[in-house]
């Protein structure tokens, strides 16, 4: 057994050799990067292969590899699918998926694990069937679940071998150049799926666009990729992107909304540069318009916008309060059009996002943050992973990143939600640890981690409501009742990887 | 001798944080049957089901069947709801 500084206790089995979580900046990398294999494309080569069983058998796929997906066609992608149900038909057995996010429209992966096809998952999100049947123990070994960051330097140092990547490709021509923003699985940014084209052994481009010689823009370089296989579809454009994200309206989340402003205002970094990464959630986005008015009075223009990018980060683009937008995932319409259109809308990969262990990351650059939360103890340890019955219902993303980077970490949510306390005393699943956590908005007030007390000092000359978050669950438990802890099993089915590579918690059996 | 209902009745609805709730007359001798289906049952499934029978105790009433389909209610609304259902159903629609 071992127990990290959270006291989150991993039985040894499943530890392994893996370091045990002993701080946000505890570790430091040592040695040299992975590298994948040299090769060679002489003149008159065709790298089109006539489907994805040809390029399956042409990458020397086998029983026990890995292979790798990235996650920008969200609920609308087919192509983890095809290719699964192409490996299943090829017989091979035993392979790990390791796929930046796995959604419900993978629900088939269930059926390939329960025949052992797949007996390994690898992602940094996970929502849906798959997720759930890992949670109730279908999965022989446990699921590796990692941060947007954590992923790539997962990938360079050489923790995830990618021995093929297979990589949705809204456009690609013949020689295999890529990009997010043409035709009509058209994406957007691909961040996520650079370092798997770079470090992969074997690279497919999967599309269901062939374009002319040479494709442009180009994201994804044809020096990187081993074959094309042209389908007829990648995904649903329906699940790829929503038509336009809207700023709730709902009073409470816009209250929430509004301290969030305020404690960014009060905190002084409402300047010349400022540069912030807020959720396409509701309230979340809100933030960005409380900000936004913030930035119009004092003739501010921010440096740049981050994240997962939706309409409104656009419309601050355009509107010249952002001088750029650096994206690695689309969230809406307006954002993929905004992306090809816009040259100071900039598709960065993963690795320059948040990987913690290159040349630095942009989210070390962050002024401020705004994420949610599923449970926060009173250590402002945050939970995005599971639900509080257990079940496995997301995971990090970037939000162990952003929150180590930033300057101004704010969790905005709802204190409750249906009759769920947000503030615990134990989190199902620590995903985001406390020590990267400055504030905790929710419609009940301000919580300021008591390790900020630059901040405290600076908050309490404010008129915002502020108060301790033993008292926010004081508060709240008083009205909700305090909600029994999730029924797990001892069995390991997931090990939660924070962004160093080290062990932060481990997800239990739900029965 | 214990009030029992005639006529089944509802109350509440099943937005987010609310219930509904909804009583019917059970057979002579039934004494009170509690169903409850909710979204937070492992979470407060006991506190759930000591609030309703509270509130049936408080009215008196026997040989009934509540059905709580739950949202998520905290318990003051879980006890509005039963009782009104249980008004309603003796038809005292003013309420209490």
């Amino acid at each position: 057994m071992g127990e990290n500084i959270l006291g989150r206790v991993i039985p040894d089995d499943v530890l392994g050799n893996k370091p045990l979580f002993a701080g946000a900046f505890a570790r430091s990398p040592q040695g040299r990067k992975a590298s994948p294999p040299l090769k060679a494309v002489r003149p008159g080569e065709n790298k089109v292969l006539a489907s994805i069983k040809e390029a399956i058998k042409a990458s020397g796929l086998k029983s026990g590899m890995t292979i790798s997906f990235h996650h920008h066609l969200r609920n609308g992608d087919y192509v983890l699918n095809m290719v699964l149900q192409a490996c299943a038909e090829l017989g091979l057995k035993d392979l790990t998926v390791a796929s930046s996010s796995i959604f419900p429209i993978h629900a088939p992966l269930v059926e390939h694990i329960k025949n052992g096809v797949v007996t390994g998952l690898d992602c940094n999100y996970a929502l849906g069937p798959v997720a759930e049947a890992v949670t109730r123990g279908l999965l022989p070994r446990p699921m590796i679940m990692r941060t947007h960051g954590g992923r790539v330097r997962a990938i360079e140092s050489g923790d995830l071998h990618i021995d093929v990547a297979f990589i949705a490709a809204p456009a690609a021509d013949a020689y295999g150049n890529i990009n997010g923003v043409d035709g009509p699985s058209a994406c957007g940014s691909l961040g996520y799926a650079m370092a798997d084209a770079q470090y992969a052994d074997y690279v497919v481009a999967i599309t269901d666009n062939l374009m002319p010689y040479p494709l442009h823009p180009i994201s994804i370089s044809q020096s990187l990729v081993d074959a094309v296989v042209v389908v007829d579809k990648i995904g649903d454009p329906k699940g790829i992107v929503s038509g336009s994200t809207r700023i709730t309206r709902d009073p409470v989340g816009l209250t929430i909304a509004n301290y969030a402003a305020r404690v960014i205002e009060a905190a002084g970094l409402v300047k010349e540069g400022i540069s912030f990464q807020t959720g396409a959630g509701g309230a979340s986005l809100a933030v960005a318009a409380y900000l936004r008015k913030y930035m119009e009075e004092r003739h501010v223009t921010g440096a740049f916008g981050m994240g997962g990018i939706t309409g409104y980060f656009v419309e601050l683009l355009e509107a010249g309060l952002l001088r750029t937008i650096l994206d690695t995932q689309c969230f809406d319409l307006v954002a993929v059009k905004s992306l090809k259109r816009n040259p100071n809308h900039i598709e960065i990969d993963a690795g320059m996002y948040a990987n913690p262990w290159n040349k630095g990351a942009v989210v070390n650059l962050l002024d401020t943050v705004i994420l949610g939360a599923t449970e926060i103890d009173t250590d402002f340890n945050v939970n995005v992973t599971t639900s509080s019955d257990g079940i496995i219902m997301g995971g990090s993303g970037g939000h162990s990143d952003t929150a180590a980077g930033s300057k101004l970490t704010i969790i905005v949510t709802t204190a409750t939600r249906t009759r769920l306390p947000i503030v615990r005393d134990r989190v199902t699943t620590v995903t985001t640890p406390g020590e990267t956590v400055d504030v905790v908005v929710t419609e009940r007030g301000v919580c300021v981690n008591p390790r900020r007390q630059d901040l405290i000092e600076k908050l309490s000359q404010r008129r915002l409501p502020i108060l301790a978050i033993e008292e926010l669950k004081r508060q709240v438990e008083d009205l909700t009742g305090k909600p029994a802890p999730a029924r797990t099993s001892d069995r390991v089915v997931a090990l939660v990887e924070y962004r160093d590579g080290s062990i932060i918690d481990a997800v239990y059996q739900v029965e | 001798m214990r009030p029992t209902i005639l006529r089944p009745a509802q109350a509440g609805s099943l937005e987010s944080s609310d219930c509904l709730v909804t009583v019917s007359p059970g057979e002579p001798g039934s004494g009170v049957k509690v169903n409850i289906q909710s979204i937070v049952m492992n979470q407060f499934g006991d506190e759930i089901r000591a609030t309703v029978e509270k509130a049936v105790a408080e009215t008196n009433v026997t040989d009934i069947l509540i059905d709580v389909n739950d949202r998520g209610a905290v318990d003051f609304v879980l006890r509005a709801r039963v009782l009104t259902a249980i008004d309603r159903a003796l038809g005292k629609e003013e309420g209490r």
